[in-house]
């Protein structure tokens, strides 16, 4: 069915010198039909790949393997785009996997239930403890927020004011953005399995390690947490 | 702080000057303030709020909402400006939210309630003062009993409003001088008496002995009093208080309200009419142009003819959806009509969202529920309003007062002039 609607979807599209199609690669958590649908949608001209079916909530397991075979598969020379993909955790081990481009609810949807994105989980500000804690979300963050507020503030404001709202998507958004763009320097830099390290460091540090999934998709591509 | 009057006639055309910690801050006259929730201007965060035009130099922070949040202001120490995320603002402190409704028969010789989002809560002279430590605003109303508002309110009450509201305003004085943490703010008196004559003037009177920085105007809210006795109170009120004080009125935004008040010798008003506006899906397009061009007329003639005709077609339904607090001055996007009207909220108004959008990308945002509805109206309605009171003192320095009331009531007649903002 994918492929049937790529090639009308090709056949169909006006404007290829401004808007760019790409197929999304169906499947499952099935390695065979993952195959055959990338056998076939390789062979359309199509300028970019996403990788599709795959944020529902599955088996991690199983999730991670499905996207390191997908992306395996996939020209190394066209983006690969995992939709729907996610949490701070799931984004590094996608990049290591070998995907590019990113898209989720996440940081604004939690942003607007008072929850702040940080790089060691997140902060429920709603919760009682930070009535009176006078520090800013994250006091290694530059954005708006983190510039002019504080978390007891944001917990006063989340009472009853739409504009807290706004404040937390502003710092989650470029919490996110941060976070990408320390991979691209650090992969630039020839570190970024140290980056790796690090971050699962800082998030996992005091709980007992990172989740087995993340340590085993990310020792299949040669980057081992001690 | 020093207020400055240029001699326009009909209305305190001029400055207040030395605001503010630094003393460097200003506000035109007449003017208004800021309005802001919780210490944050509705929907808006500081970087959208720095992109409307013409936000006032002070900003209101209704007492309430710092009232329960006290014991944090205690700890913090620094101030409700800089817990707010202002600290060069210079904040004005109500009584109480203009929103926000206020049962009445909740108040004593001894105390006061305010109402918050966690319900009730009774305050004394002397708590009242304790917040205040905590806020340490630049300009503060002092806590006074309005409970006049309610129709049954009679003599006896009215009496009973001036009579506690000096009584705490004494108290009050007093304990301003023992603390150092409110020699810089200026406390404001409130001027109460109900819808009684001859108690408004004692309260005038008897306020004004006291070394107060300036006069709040209360109990004017709502729609029980009759609009003529209003006026008229208005009037006489101020012609009892000292010319070199300003005279803060609340509980009143309407365009038409604003201007009569003006014209009676009021200087400073609140911004919650823009809010409340926002808040039922609406963006205020009253003219205020004094200065049509020929081009304009034109434009006026087409656009007119064109509006209402949609009114025309679609009145039925329209009445029975419209909300019934819906003002002349404003248009609702949750109507149908603007689901594919491609214009922008107001022709020629100059702020981010007609500069940006259209009619039926805003109807979109409210139909589908969207946190940038609110976000837009807020910052069109406000720099309408802010822009507004901006027209208000060009005509009085332009002695063009008579145009600007009459473009302004027969809007309040007839709706929307749809005329083409002049730059």
């Amino acid at each position: 069915r994918s492929v049937r609607w790529l090639d009308r979807c090709v056949a169909a599209h006006g404007r290829p010198e401004q808007q760019l199609l790409f197929a999304i690669i169906q499947g499952g958590l099935d390695p065979a039909l993952r195959q055959r649908c990338i056998q076939a949608m390789t062979q359309r001209d199509v300028p970019g790949f996403a990788i599709g079916g795959l944020s529902g909530g599955e088996d991690k397991a199983q999730f991670w393997r499905t996207v390191k075979f997908s992306a395996e598969r996939l020209p190394r020379d066209k983006p690969r785009y995992l939709m729907g993909v996610g949490y701070a955790t799931d984004l590094v081990v996608c990049v290591a996997l070998g995907c590019d481009m990113f898209d989720c609810v996440f940081p604004t949807r939690t942003a607007r239930f008072g929850s702040a994105l940080v790089p060691w989980g997140s902060l429920q500000l709603k919760n009682q403890q930070f009535a009176k804690d006078f520090r800013p979300i994250d006091e290694n963050c530059d954005c708006p927020t983190c510039q002019r507020h504080t978390r007891a503030y944001l917990h006063a404001l989340l009472r009853s004011e739409t504009a807290a709202l706004h404040l937390l998507t502003l710092h989650n958004v470029a919490y996110q953005m941060k976070l990408m763009g320390s991979m691209r320097e650090s992969i630039l830099q020839q570190r970024f399995p140290e980056f790796v390290r690090d971050f699962m460091d800082t998030m996992y540090g005091g709980r007992g390690g990172p989740p087995s999934w993340a340590r085993e998709a990310l020792a299949s591509v040669g980057i081992t947490l001690d | 702080m020093e207020l400055k009057l240029l001699g326009a006639a009909g209305g305190r055309l001029g400055s207040l000057s030395g605001l503010g910690r630094s003393g460097a801050a200003a506000l035109a006259l007449p003017g208004c303030l800021l309005y802001t929730r919780a210490g944050a201007a509705p929907h808006l965060t500081h970087d959208t709020l720095s992109l409307v035009r013409g936000v006032p130099g002070v900003a209101q922070l209704p007492l309430p909402a710092l009232a329960e949040i006290h014991d944090v202001l205690e700890e913090y120490k620094e101030g409700a400006a800089k817990f707010i995320g202002m600290p060069d603002a210079v904040l004005y402190c109500s009584l109480h939210d203009p929103v926000s409704p206020c049962p009445s028969g909740y108040n004593t010789n001894k105390a006061v309630s305010l109402w918050g989002s966690s319900g009730r809560m009774e305050m004394t002279a002397s708590k009242f003062m304790d917040i205040q430590r905590a806020i340490q605003p630049d300009w503060f109303q002092c806590i006074s009993d309005g409970d006049t508002v309610s129709a049954e309110a009679g003599r006896k009450r009215a009496k009973k409003s001036v009579d506690r509201s000096l009584s705490f305003l004494d108290v009050c004085l007093q304990l301003q001088e023992k603390s150092p943490e409110l020699q810089g703010s200026v406390m404001f008196g409130a001027i109460e008496g109900g819808d009684i004559l001859e108690e408004r003037l004692r309260s005038a009177r008897e306020t004004a002995k006291r070394p107060v920085g300036g006069f709040l105007l209360d109990g004017f809210q709502g729609c029980a009093m009759a609009k003529e006795t209003k006026l008229k109170l208005i009037a006489s009120v101020t012609a009892e208080l000292p010319e070199d004080k300003p005279r803060i009125i609340h509980g009143v935004g309407k365009p038409d309200e604003v201007l009569e008040c003006i014209e009676r010798g009021v200087d400073i008003f609140e911004s919650f009419f823009p809010f409340q506006v926002t808040e039922r899906g609406c963006a205020l397009v009253f003219s205020y142009s004094c200065h049509p061009d020929p081009e304009a007329a034109v434009v006026l003639t087409q656009n007119g003819a064109q509006d209402l005709e949609k009114n025309g077609a679609e009145d039925q339904d329209e009445i029975s959806k419209a909300d019934p607090e819906m003002t002349p001055f404003e248009i609702c996007l949750k109507d149908k009509k603007y689901q594919e009207d491609f214009g922008p909220l107001l022709e020629g108004c100059t702020c981010y969202c007609c500069q940006r959008h259209t009619r039926a990308y805003v109807h979109h945002l409210l139909v589908t529920n969207e946190l940038l509805a609110g976000v837009l109206l807020m910052m069109h309605n406000f720099q309408h309003y802010f822009s507004f009171f901006s027209a208000i003192r060009d005509a009085l320095r332009d002695n063009k007062m008579d145009q600007l009331k009459k473009l302004v009531f027969r809007q309040a007649l007839d709706g929307p002039a749809d005329v083409k903002l002049s730059p």
